[in-house]
C-alpha cells in the first residue's frame, strides 16, 4: 500500500469538469511533481489533498487513512504557498512557531523546534525579521520552514518558485530537493516549468486537460513521451512527419530519404502518415560519430547558445534542429553546408495519440 | 460555514434597519402636517418659502463658484507637483489634509480674528467680502477631497510625457493645461466637484459664524421654528446628497482603467 | 559655468512659482488662522505671554463639557468602528450575494456624507418624542421610551444619531482592508493546524488590527469637531466643546477672548493627535500589506 494514493479523483466547478478520474500512488519519502500547463489540473488537485477543496468523487488517503472527510487543519500536511503567505504582522520565528503553537506544544520545544528548521534553511539570524523586510527567496524559505515545523506526513508545494527571479528559482529547487531528501518526507510539487519538474523530481505526472497523461521517472518522460502532448511539453523535440514506404520491413521515408525504424509500426500500409520524435541531442554530425541511421539535409541556420549550437536542416521538406557542444577550435556549421547527421534509430520514436 | 452566512444576514439586516428606518420615519413625519391624512402639504409650504429658494440658490451659486476656484487652484497645483516638484508632495500632501485634522469651527474662528473689519484684509467688513471668505473656507473644506481625486485621476495619466509631446508640437502652456491636462483628469475633477457640492450645500458652522444666508442656517432657523417642514427638508437634503454621490460614482467609474486605486 | 547656475536658479524659481498660489491659499486659509488662535492660546489680552489660558481650561464648566464631548465621540466612535466592521465583515466575507456589497457601498457614500442639520431633523423624527419609532413603540409594544429615561437630546441620543454617518464610514475605510486578508493567510493558517477562531485571533485581527484602531481614531475626531448636529438636535442646552465654542465666538460667552483661542487648541491638539495616530497606523498597514 502506498503512503498517499488518490483513485478516481474527479472534480467540476459548476459544468467545468478540470479534473477526471485521476489516480495515482506515491511511496513514502517520494518526490513527486504535477507538472502541466496552467488550467491543466495540477492545483486543483494538490488543493484536493490539502483539503481545501472537496473532490467530486474518489478517495484520498494518507498513510492508510481516508481523508476525505477530515478538515485541512486535521491533515497534518504542510503546504507553501506561490506568493509566500507568510503572516505579516510575525516575525520569521513567530511565522514559524505558529503551527506548533496551534498544537499547543510547551514554549521550550517550540524554540528548539523553530530554531533547527531555522537551522535547516541557514536563515536562524534572521529570526526576528518582519516578511515585509526580507527578499521573496528568503520568504520563500520561511514558508517551507514553516510548513516543516509541524512535522507533517505530506508536503505540499503549490508553483513555489514562480514568483522569484532565475538565479533564486535554481539555488531554493536544489534547497528544497536537498531537505527533502534529508528529511525524506512525501512531497507532491506543482510546477509549469519542465526543467523544474526534471531537475528535482522522483517521478513525473504529466497533466493535460485535467487527465495524467504519463506518470514516471523524469528519464522516462523526457527520453520516452508516452503522448505527442507530453513529447511537445516536456523538453525541445523535433516532431517530423514521415511516410510508410514498407510496413513489414519497417521502413519509412522523411522527405526524400528512406530508413529503417527500431519500434515496430504495428498496422500500417504503405503510404500512411507516421509521427516521430527525435531529441535534438540524440544525434551528431561530427566524423566518426557512431549510429546506425544518418539523414543528410542543407543546413539552414545555425544558433549559437553558449555551451550548445543548435543547428536547424533541411532534409526535403521537414527540418530537423540538432544540438552539439562548443568546442573553441571548431566552427559551426555554415548555413548552405550540407551535413550528415548520425544517430541510433531507437533515439527516433513513433508518437501515437 | 451555515453559522457564518447566518450572522453576516443578521448583520446586514440590523444595519439595514438602523439605516432605513430612520428614512421612513422622516419620510413619514413630513406627510403628517394635515390633520388625519398624509399629505405633501410641508414640501409644498417648502417649495413655497421665498426664504427656502433664496438660501437654497445662494449655496448652489457658491458651491458652484467653490468648485470653480477650487479646481483652478488644485488641479495646476496637482500637476506641478507631480512634474516639477516631487520633492514638495508630502508637504503638499500633508496641507491637503489639514482641513480634516482643524475642526471647522476653529478654522472659521480663526478667520474671523484675522480678516475682521479693523485687519490687514478686511474680508468681513462688506458683503461680497464676506462671500469670497465663505467661498474661500468651503474651498479650504473641500480641499482634502478635491485634492485626492484630481491627484488620483492623474496618476493614471502620465503628466510628464504627455506635457513634452505637447511642447514637442510647440503647445504653449496654457494650452497644455486646458487642452491636455484638463480634460485627461475630468473624471477626477467631476468626482471632487460632486462632493464639494455635497459639502457646500449642507454646511452649516461657517456660514452661520459668518453670518451669510445660506441654506445650512436656514435649515437650522426652520428646525427651531417649525414642525414638519423640517422632516420635509431633511428628505429633499439626503436625496440631494444622494443624487450628488451617484454622479460622483458615475464620474469615478469613468476613472474605471485606475489600475493603481486600491 | 556661471550662465548655467543662473539658468539653474532661473529653473527652480519657475518651479516654485508653480505652487505659489496654493502656498499662498494655504498659508492665508489654513496655517496663518490656526497659528493666530494657537499663539492666541498662549497671550494675555496685554499680548504678553501666559499659561493663564490653558489653566483657565481647567475649570468645572469647560472641563465638563470637553468631557462629554469625549464621551459622545468615544462612544459613536466605538459603536460605529464595532458595527461598521461587522457589516464590512459580513459583505466581504459572510458570502452573501454580491448585490448587496455593491448597495452597502452605495450607501455609506451617501451616508457618511448624510450630517449636519438634517440628520438631526431625521432623528427627531424617528426617536423625537413624536417620532415614528417612538409611537410605534408605545401603540404596538407598550414601552414607552421616554418614561425609560430616554431622551434623544442626551449622552445616548447624541450617540445613536452619530452613529448614522459613522458606521457608514467605518465600512467605507474598513471594507478595502478586509479585502486586503489573502485568502492564502487563511489557508496557511488552516493547514498547520489552527481553527478559525485561532485564525481570527492570531492572524486576522492583528493584521487588522492597525486599520480598525486608525479608523476608530478617525471616527473619534469626525465627531469631535462636528457641531451642526448637535446644535440643531439640542440647541445650546448640551455643553460639548464645539457648541461652547460655537456661542464663545458669537458673544464671547467666556468673558475672555484668549480663553475661546485656548478652547480651539485644546479641540485641534484632539483631533490632531487622533488623527496623526490615524495616519501612522495607517502607514504600518500598507507596509503589512504590502
Amino acid at each position: 500500500m502506498s503512503f498517499l494514493t488518490l483513485t478516481g479523483i474527479q472534480k467540476s466547478f459548476g459544468p467545468v469538469q478540470v479534473v477526471k478520474d485521476f489516480d495515482m500512488a506515491i511511496e513514502k519519502g517520494e518526490f513527486v511533481s504535477f507538472l502541466g500547463p496552467s488550467g491543466c489540473g495540477k492545483t486543483t488537485v494538490l488543493r484536493m489533498v490539502a483539503g481545501f477543496e472537496a473532490p467530486s468523487a474518489g478517495t484520498i488517503v494518507i498513510n492508510g487513512r481516508n481523508q476525505n472527510e477530515l478538515k485541512p487543519n486535521q491533515r497534518n500536511i504542510g503546504m507553501v504557498f506561490q506568493a509566500y503567505a507568510l503572516f505579516p504582522n510575525m516575525t520569521v520565528h513567530d511565522n514559524v512557531a505558529f503551527g506548533l503553537k496551534v498544537a499547543g506544544m510547551d514554549k521550550a520545544a517550540i524554540d528548539a523546534r523553530v530554531k533547527e528548521m531555522l537551522g535547516l534553511i541557514h536563515l536562524g539570524h534572521l529570526a526576528d525579521r518582519f516578511p515585509y523586510q526580507m527578499s521573496g527567496g528568503q520568504q520563500q524559505r520561511v514558508a517551507l520552514a514553516r510548513a516543516l515545523a509541524p512535522k507533517p506526513q505530506v508536503l505540499l508545494l503549490d508553483e513555489p518558485l514562480s514568483a522569484l527571479d532565475a538565479k533564486i528559482r535554481v539555488s531554493l529547487r536544489e534547497e528544497i530537493r536537498m531537505i527533502q531528501q534529508q528529511l525524506g518526507i512525501t512531497t507532491v510539487f506543482v510546477t509549469h516549468d519542465q526543467e523544474e519538474a526534471l531537475s528535482i523530481s522522483d517521478r513525473i505526472v504529466v497533466m493535460n486537460a485535467g487527465r495524467a497523461d504519463q506518470i514516471g521517472t523524469p528519464f522516462d518522460i523526457y527520453n520516452r513521451p508516452a503522448t505527442r502532448f507530453v513529447a511537445s511539453f516536456v523538453g525541445t523535440l523535433n516532431l517530423i512527419e514521415g511516410t510508410v514506404v514498407d510496413p513489414t520491413a519497417n521502413r519509412i521515408s522523411i522527405g526524400d530519404q528512406d530508413i529503417t525504424l527500431r519500434e515496430p509500426l504495428g498496422p500500417a500500409k504503405a503510404g500512411d502518415k507516421v509521427s516521430l520524435a527525435l531529441r535534438p541531442e540524440a544525434g551528431s554530425i561530427a566524423e566518426g560519430a557512431r549510429g546506425d541511421t544518418a539523414l543528410t539535409g542543407q543546413v539552414i541556420s545555425s544558433n549559437f547558445l553558449g555551451s550548445v549550437i543548435r543547428t536547424r536542416m533541411k532534409v526535403g521538406e521537414p527540418v530537423i534542429s540538432f544540438d552539439m557542444f562548443n568546442a573553441p577550435g571548431r566552427n559551426p556549421p555554415a548555413v548552405g553546408e550540407v551535413v550528415t547527421l548520425r544517430f541510433t534509430a531507437s533515439d527516433l520514436l513513433i508518437i501515437r495519440e | 460555514m451555515k453559522t457564518q452566512k447566518i450572522g453576516a444576514w443578521i448583520a446586514i439586516l440590523f444595519g439595514a434597519s438602523y439605516f432605513v428606518v430612520p428614512l421612513i420615519a422622516t419620510f413619514e413625519f413630513s406627510l403628517r402636517m394635515r390633520r388625519g391624512e398624509y399629505s405633501f402639504d410641508a414640501y409644498r409650504s417648502v417649495f413655497s418659502d421665498v426664504q427656502f429658494r433664496e438660501s437654497f440658490s445662494y449655496s448652489i451659486v457658491m458651491a458652484i463658484l467653490t468648485i470653480i476656484f477650487g479646481v483652478l487652484l488644485v488641479v495646476p497645483t496637482a500637476y506641478w507637483v507631480r512634474l516639477r516638484l516631487p520633492q514638495m508632495r508630502p508637504v503638499v500632501e500633508f496641507i491637503t489634509l489639514m482641513p480634516l485634522v482643524i475642526p471647522a469651527i476653529v478654522i472659521v474662528f480663526g478667520y474671523l480674528r484675522l480678516y475682521n473689519s479693523s485687519s490687514f484684509i478686511p474680508f468681513t467688513g462688506s458683503a461680497r467680502g464676506t462671500d469670497a471668505l465663505l467661498m474661500f473656507s468651503f474651498m479650504t473644506l473641500s480641499l482634502p477631497y478635491m485634492y485626492r481625486s484630481v491627484d488620483t485621476a492623474m496618476r493614471t495619466i502620465d503628466v510628464g510625457t504627455l506635457t513634452e509631446a505637447a511642447q514637442s508640437l510647440g503647445a504653449s502652456w496654457p494650452t497644455i493645461m486646458f487642452k491636455c491636462i484638463f480634460p485627461n483628469v475630468m473624471s477626477g475633477v467631476l468626482s471632487g466637484a460632486f462632493i464639494t457640492f455635497a459639502i457646500v450645500i449642507g454646511e452649516f458652522t461657517m456660514p452661520s459664524l459668518l453670518n451669510r444666508p445660506a441654506f445650512g442656517p436656514y435649515l437650522q432657523l426652520i428646525g427651531a421654528n417649525r414642525a414638519y417642514e423640517p422632516p420635509a427638508l431633511a428628505i429633499i437634503a439626503f436625496a440631494i446628497t444622494w443624487l450628488s454621490m451617484a454622479l460622483l460614482q458615475l464620474a469615478s467609474r469613468l476613472n474605471k482603467s485606475a489600475p493603481s486605486r486600491p | 559655468m556661471s550662465a548655467k547656475q543662473a539658468i539653474d536658479l532661473k529653473k527652480t524659481a519657475i518651479d516654485w512659482l508653480g505652487i505659489t498660489p496654493f502656498l499662498l491659499f494655504a498659508v492665508m486659509f489654513l496655517i496663518a488662522p490656526t497659528l493666530y488662535l494657537v499663539t492666541g492660546a498662549f497671550l494675555n489680552p496685554a499680548g504678553e505671554f501666559t499659561f493663564d489660558n490653558i489653566r483657565g481650561l481647567f475649570t468645572d464648566k469647560i472641563i465638563a463639557s470637553y468631557w462629554i464631548s469625549i464621551k459622545v465621540s468615544l462612544a459613536s466612535s466605538l459603536g460605529g468602528a464595532f458595527i461598521g466592521f461587522f457589516l464590512a465583515w459580513a459583505v466581504v466575507l459572510g458570502g452573501l450575494p454580491s448585490w448587496i456589497r455593491s448597495s452597502l457601498l452605495t450607501f455609506s457614500g451617501v451616508a457618511s456624507n448624510f450630517a449636519g442639520v438634517p440628520l438631526a431633523f431625521a432623528f427627531l423624527a424617528t426617536l423625537g418624542r413624536t417620532g415614528l419609532v417612538t409611537i410605534l413603540l408605545r401603540d404596538w409594544f407598550g414601552i414607552n421610551l421616554y418614561a425609560t429615561g430616554f431622551n434623544l437630546l442626551s449622552f445616548l441620543g447624541l450617540t445613536i444619531t452619530y452613529m448614522y454617518f459613522q458606521i457608514p464610514l467605518m465600512v467605507l475605510i474598513i471594507t478595502p482592508a478586509l479585502d486586503g486578508l489573502k485568502k492564502e493567510w487563511r489557508e496557511a493558517a488552516e493547514i498547520l493546524g489552527a481553527t478559525n477562531t485561532q485564525y481570527w485571533m492570531k492572524v486576522a485581527l492583528p493584521i487588522l488590527f492597525p486599520s480598525i484602531l486608525g479608523t476608530t481614531l478617525l471616527l473619534f475626531a469626525n465627531s469631535f469637531g462636528a457641531i451642526a448636529t448637535a446644535y440643531s438636535l439640542t440647541g445650546s442646552t448640551f455643553n460639548i466643546v464645539p457648541i461652547q465654542l460655537y456661542a464663545q465666538i458669537r458673544g464671547d460667552v467666556l468673558h475672555n477672548p484668549n480663553l475661546g483661542y485656548a478652547l480651539a487648541l485644546g479641540m485641534i491638539v484632539i483631533t490632531g493627535i487622533s488623527n496623526l495616530i490615524y495616519i501612522w497606523l495607517r502607514m504600518r498597514a500598507e507596509r503589512w500589506q504590502k
